[in-house]
Parts: C-alpha cells; sequence; structure tokens
C-alpha cells in the first residue's frame, strides 16, 4: 500500500510538472498581457516598465522558476478581467461544474449498470435490442446536437397539431403526443448556501431540476460507452467458469448477476471511468456553453475571449490537479477492487 | 428404484448451419453411494451430459428428449426456482479448473458461506462454522486464514480441496465431478482422488466421475460408461471392463494406456479422430475407426456401415456392437493405415 502510494505520488508530481511547463508556455506565448492591460494608447517605455515589474524581461527558466515557485504556493497572479486572485475565481466557478460532473457522473452509473446488465441477461428482448441499438447512435452524435434536442424536448416542449384541434378526439389526441417542456434549461437557478460555506444545487428540489437537463446531457455523453462496455464485459463474464459454478451450487439469479458477475465486470469499467472523468470535464466546456451553466467551463471560455491569461493559466493547472487526484483515486478503487493486484503494485 | 436414473437421454445444439447431437439415447442409474465414473476421448459429449443432469446446458443445447428422474422426480420438467433447490443442495458439482470455478472476487469463506445460505436459514455464524468444519475433512490447514484469502492465493490443488469441501457442505446425495484431476499435477492427483474416494464412502453419497483418463476412473469407481461419439458403447463394472474390455473402442482405449502395454510392444493408438458431433457416420460411429469392421476374410460387415449396434450383454457389460460375441473368436485382420 505505501510504496504504491509513493510511486503513484511521484508520477503525479511529474504529471503536475508537465502541465505547469504547458501552462507556463502557455503564458507567455499566447497573446500579450502588458498590451491587454494597458490598452492602445501606452507608450513604448510604459510597456518596458510594467513588463519589468511583471518579471517579464528576465531569461526564459528565471521566470518558470518564479511561475512554479507562485504557482507552488497557489498564486496564479490576480485575474485582468475580476481584479480578484484567479484562484478565487476559479474557487468560486469550479463547484458549479463539479457539482455537474457529479451529477452526470451519477447518472452515467445508475442508468449504465442496470442497462448493460440488463442487455446482457435478456439479450432477446426487444428493450436489449432498442438499447444497444440506441448505444451505437448515441456514440457518434455529438453532444451539442443531444444538449440542443433535450432542451427542445424538455424544456420549450413540443406542440403537436397532426389532428384536427376542432374535434374532441383531435384535441386529445395533440394533446396526449405534445410535451409540456418547462424543465429549466438556463443557467443555475438560485443554488443555496449548506453549512456556510457550500453553494449547491443538491440541496433544493429547484437546484436538482436545475441541474438535471445539463447533467443529463452531459451524462449522455459517456452513457453509449458505458452501456456497451458493461454489455460486453457482462456477456463474456456470464460465460465464466464461476457463474457457472454459481449456478451449479443453486445460487439465485440475482446474486449472480449482481455479485458474481457485476463484480468482475465492474473493473475494467472503473478503469474506464477514470479515463472518462477526465473526458467529461473537457465536455463541460460545451455543455456548460449551451445551458449557460456558470461553472469554470463557462468562465474559462470567457477567459480565454478577454486573454485573461491568469485566469487561463490557473484552470488549466486546477484541472489538471483534479485530474491526476481523480485517476489516483480511480486506480485504488480498481485495486481494492480487484483482489488478485495487492497494493504494493505488483500482480500476485 | 434408483438414486437417479438417466433414460434415453437425447441433447443437442442447433447451430446456424447444423446441429450438434451431443448426447444420444444415452440411459444409465446411480445407486445411492456408488461410484459410476464415465470415460471417453475429448468431445465424446460428457461434459454435456453432466451438466444436462442439472439443466445447466450452456447455449444454445436443450435437452430434446428422455428423462432424468432424480429420487423419482423428474428434473427435465422443472422450474429454474424447483431446480435451484437441488442445484449444489442434492445433487453438487466439482468442475474441472478450481481455479477458474471459483470466483476471483470473492474470498473462499465468502463463497462457502453463500453456498449454505442459498439453502438454509441459518446464521453467518453457524454457516461459518459447518464451512470450517467442511475444510477440515478435505485437509486443509489453517482453515481460519484460507477463509479469508481468495482463490488466487491458493494453489490449484487447495482450490480443488476448497472445492470438494463446498460439493459437501449440504449434505448431497450425489457428487457429479467433470475432470476433476484433469488441471492438476499428477502428484496431487492422487490426493484428489483418495479424497474423493474417502469422503463419498465416509458420507454414502453417489459419485459421479468423469475424466478421458482410464488411470482416475479405474481408481475411483465401481461401474464405467465408456461414450464415444455422444453415445454409450460400453456400460458395467469397472474391473470388469478395464480387465476384460468388450468393445473395440474401450479395447482401443485400454491398449493406449501406457501400463498396460507389455515391454517392447509399442502403444497402440486408436488410429484416426474421434469425428465431430455435427458429423457422425451412419451405423456404428466408431466404424471408420474399428479395424473389426471387415472379417477376417477382409469383407466389409454392412451391419456397421449401415445400422446403429443395440447394447447387448456380453462379458460383465452391457455394449453396443453388431459382432460383440463374435470378436471374442475372431482374430482380426492386421489393419493397413487408415
Ligand atoms: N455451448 C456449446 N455450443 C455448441 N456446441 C457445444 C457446446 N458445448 C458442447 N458442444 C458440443 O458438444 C461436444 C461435446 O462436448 P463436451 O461434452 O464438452 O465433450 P467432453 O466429452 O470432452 O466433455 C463438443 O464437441 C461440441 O461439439
Ligand atoms: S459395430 Fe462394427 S464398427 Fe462398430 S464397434 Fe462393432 S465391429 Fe466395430
Ligand atoms: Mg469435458
Amino acid at each position: 500500500m505505501i510504496p504504491f502510494l509513493i510511486r503513484r505520488l511521484c508520477q503525479a508530481v511529474l504529471v503536475m510538472f508537465i502541465i505547469s511547463m504547458i501552462g507556463f508556455a502557455i503564458q507567455g506565448g499566447l497573446g500579450d498581457p502588458v498590451q491587454q492591460m494597458l490598452g492602445p494608447a501606452a507608450t513604448e517605455a510604459e510597456a518596458t516598465a510594467l513588463r519589468h515589474s511583471l518579471g517579464l524581461d528576465a531569461p526564459l527558466w528565471a521566470q518558470y522558476l518564479d511561475f512554479a515557485n507562485d504557482a507552488l504556493h497557489l498564486d496564479f497572479g490576480r485575474s485582468y478581467f475580476f481584479h480578484e486572485p484567479a484562484l478565487s475565481v476559479i474557487a468560486r466557478y469550479l463547484p458549479a461544474t463539479l457539482e455537474l460532473v457529479a451529477a452526470s457522473a451519477v447518472l452515467t452509473l445508475l442508468l449504465s449498470v442496470p442497462m448493460g446488465v440488463f442487455c446482457a441477461i435478456r439479450p432477446r428482448s426487444w428493450l436489449s435490442q432498442t438499447l444497444m441499438g440506441l448505444s451505437v447512435i448515441g456514440i457518434s452524435v455529438p453532444v451539442f446536437l443531444t444538449a440542443m434536442v433535450l432542451i427542445q424536448v424538455f424544456s420549450i416542449g413540443i406542440q403537436v397539431t397532426l389532428f384536427p384541434a376542432d374535434t374532441g378526439w383531435g384535441h386529445w389526441l395533440n394533446q396526449l403526443f405534445s410535451i409540456e417542456g418547462g424543465m429549466p434549461a438556463y443557467g443555475r437557478g438560485n443554488p443555496v448556501h449548506v453549512l456556510g460555506v457550500w453553494y449547491t444545487n443538491f440541496a433544493t428540489l429547484q437546484g436538482i431540476l436545475y441541474l438535471l437537463l445539463p447533467a443529463f446531457s452531459l451524462a449522455l455523453v459517456m452513457l453509449p460507452l458505458f452501456v456497451r462496455l458493461i454489455h460486453a464485459e457482462m456477456l463474456e463474464v456470464l460465460e465464466s467458469d464461476y457463474v457457472k459454478y454459481a449456478r451449479a451450487r443453486g445460487l439465485r439469479p440475482s446474486r449472480i448477476y449482481f455479485l458474481h458477475a457485476l463484480k468482475n465486470t465492474l473493473l475494467p469499467v472503473v478503469t474506464l471511468g477514470g479515463v472518462q472523468i477526465g473526458t467529461l470535464v473537457a465536455y463541460t466546456l460545451l455543455t456548460e456553453t449551451v445551458f449557460q451553466w456558470p461553472g469554470a467551463g463557462l468562465m474559462f471560455l470567457d477567459a480565454i475571449e478577454r486573454a485573461d491569461m491568469p485566469l487561463i493559466v490557473a484552470y488549466l493547472m486546477v484541472v489538471g490537479l483534479l485530474f491526476v487526484v481523480i485517476n489516483t483515486l480511480v486506480d485504488l478503487l480498481y485495486r481494492l477492487l480487484n483482489p488478485r493486484i495487492t497494493l504494493s503494485g505488483r500482480a500476485a | 428404484m434408483a438414486l437417479l436414473e438417466v433414460d434415453h437421454l437425447d441433447i443437442r445444439f442447433p447451430l446456424r448451419h447444423d446441429e450438434i447431437r451431443a448426447v444420444r439415447d444415452v440411459s444409465f442409474a446411480l445407486e445411492r453411494g456408488e461410484r459410476l465414473g464415465i470415460v471417453g476421448e475429448s468431445g465424446a459429449g460428457k461434459s454435456v451430459l453432466a451438466f444436462s443432469l442439472l439443466k445447466l446446458l450452456s447455449r444454445p443445447g436443450y435437452i430434446a428428449g428422455g428423462r432424468v428422474r432424480f429420487e423419482g422426480r423428474e428434473l427435465t420438467t422443472l422450474s429454474d426456482r424447483q431446480l435451484r433447490r437441488i442445484r449444489g443442495n442434492r445433487v453438487a458439482m466439482i468442475f474441472q479448473d478450481p481455479l477458474t470455478t471459483l470466483n476471483p472476487t470473492l474470498t473462499i469463506g465468502r463463497q462457502m458461506i453463500e453456498s449454505l445460505k442459498a439453502h438454509r436459514r441459518i446464521s453467518e455464524r453457524r454457516a461459518r462454522a459447518i464451512a470450517l468444519h467442511k475444510l477440515r475433512q478435505v485437509q486443509v490447514s489453517s482453515p481460519e486464514q484460507r477463509f479469508e484469502q481468495y482463490p488466487h492465493q491458493l494453489s490449484g490443488g487447495l482450490c480443488q480441496r476448497v472445492v470438494i469441501a463446498i460439493a459437501l457442505l449440504l449434505d448431497p446425495d450425489i457428487i457429479i465431478a467433470d475432470e476433476p484431476t484433469t488441471a492438476l499435477d499428477v502428484t496431487i492427483q492422487a490426493e484428489i482422488i483418495a479424497l474423493l474416494t474417502q469422503l463419498c464412502g465416509k458420507h454414502n453419497v453417489g459419485l459421479i466421475v468423469i475424466s478421458h483418463d482410464l488411470c482416475v476412473i479405474g481408481q475411483l469407481t465401481q461401474r464405467l460408461l465408456v461414450m464415444y461419439a455422444g453415445r454409450i458403447v460400453e456400460q458395467g463394472p469397472t474391473r470388469e471392463i478395464i480387465n476384460d474390455a468388450q468393445h473395440p473402442y474401450t479395447q482401443g482405449l485400454i491398449n493406449a494406456l501406457p501400463q498396460m502395454t507389455l515391454p517392447r510392444q509399442r502403444l497402440a493408438q486408436i488410429p484416426g479422430n474421434m469425428p465431430s458431433l455435427a458429423r457422425v457416420p451412419d451405423g456404428c460411429a466408431f466404424h471408420p475407426r474399428c479395424r473389426y469392421r471387415f472379417t477376417p476374410q477382409g469383407r466389409l460387415r454392412q451391419a456397421c456401415v449401415e445400422r446403429v449396434p443395440e447394447a447387448v450383454s456380453s462379458g460383465g457389460s452391457r455394449v453396443a456392437c453388431h459382432w460383440v460375441r463374435e470378436l471374442i473368436t475372431t482374430v482380426p485382420i492386421e489393419e493397413e493405415a487408415i
């Protein structure tokens, strides 16, 4: 356990080092902060003075050390736009993103496990065939399209006028096929403070309602992939000796499917899940834009538009750190699930 | 009434283009406490037969005809729920490879306790006590420690002992063991065989052992079925069959055993291969490999290629060969390469 943790820690440091290099490179290479800060009317002398005060005229390695040192002290400079430390800006926006990611990860898991398992144990039912068909389509549909469709159907609603509205039955049929819509699809609603520090959507029904569409559309990015993976793994596991043996011992089917088979199925799912959480965070950029979800993704895109360099770099570093932490946790979870790998890191 | 009666059992696997008939017209009975062996080359349908007894056939296999009666009760028409009460409880199974049989993600103890709890309403503590007792019976050292371990932490032989302990957990009437020693080291095979013989004798458990290895079967069983291409070709007391095999196929199997061969005599492998069960030859399925399909004068015996032989009594066994009574007195012509 300890050697494993130490090794993971070293890897994490290495990854963070590389990310910091990227952050540093971006800081130096994208746009000119001095011009941004001073505006077009500034003189050359003013620009040189500011450059010097920002340390932008020092050699590259010294600049990097400066940068790294600041980063280690959680100092990414002040946002040009917000006029406050970049990290506090991120700290304000990140929770909304994390809530979105968490909600869609939970949705993905809650939906994909039953779907994948069902498709594997009832391969011939029409529902399985439909789900598997949809999952093929789902993998290739772009996220903003599903988001648009979700907004159209559940928020704007669909008014069917196909049947003659002046007859009783026509009106009734129109009503039957119409969808009211009305689900919130813009912004975060009114999140509430919990315990004084946590500003959350999870605490109220209204908050969850606002979270539902964005989280579901983000979940749809992963869902088809997970359903297919769980289905494929489950099919393989169901053919295994130990499942047959479990049946030969007279165990109940629910126990065989949801303990014996699922536990072995989950190993690759956890691995994929770890990798995909990164993708999920990347997709928040799109989802947050479509739903105007006031999270770090939206903030990041705004920061790019404004060439708000400290904010951009801080976002990259924080998200990078998040990846590393999540991946380490996933690795740990994988080891806990799989007794064949000892925690020292060697396969037994 | 025998404990288990199998009557004209017929098992098929419908595939896209043809149909595999894995078990055909198989009938036998097992008495309480009796140890029965099933022997035959790989692909003869032994495992399919074993699994069908508990209706555990894998897709797309199904029982196309015949009966399996356990204590007079027809099993082939039972619902899954009713079968579940018998599986693992009255009839237990031991699989070939102990390392793939036990679930790799659950501890030995968990898997033993769940077996008990599937059939009895007992407390966790009571289940644990019974499980530990059974582990001691199969001579697993430091059972408390094993209890907390995962299958991969145990050797193959130890795992198979655990599997035997699980088979004995609910004091079954029958244990079906499909190649219980095939995946093990030769040195451990003998121990496992001795253990099975001893425990089945002690608890009066009926045993059905499947093997392609006559040595294993010879040590373990009292009665023997010889299977070829889905059918039983010879059936009788183990000792008599080994000492005085009647069917040409059984004779071939015995001649292929190293220790049965006299010095300087070459091992007599049966020429050719067993056919695929999708394309079994007409008449006697063994005829393409059988030297006796020709008369001593070298003429083809029409019956061998045209009619499926019925079982007749010969020696101490029932033998499915048209010519078994004459073979004893005829000397076969020397076979040319087939
Ligand atoms: N799941 C299956 N699908 C199709 N055919 C099968 C299946 N299981 C067994 N068979 C057929 O049954 C034959 C006998 O298999 P088996 O009983 O495993 O032989 P063995 O005597 O070696 O145990 C195989 O050769 C194969 O043709
Ligand atoms: S019936 Fe004919 S082919 Fe079959 S075993 Fe007897 S002699 Fe050989
Ligand atoms: Mg077999």
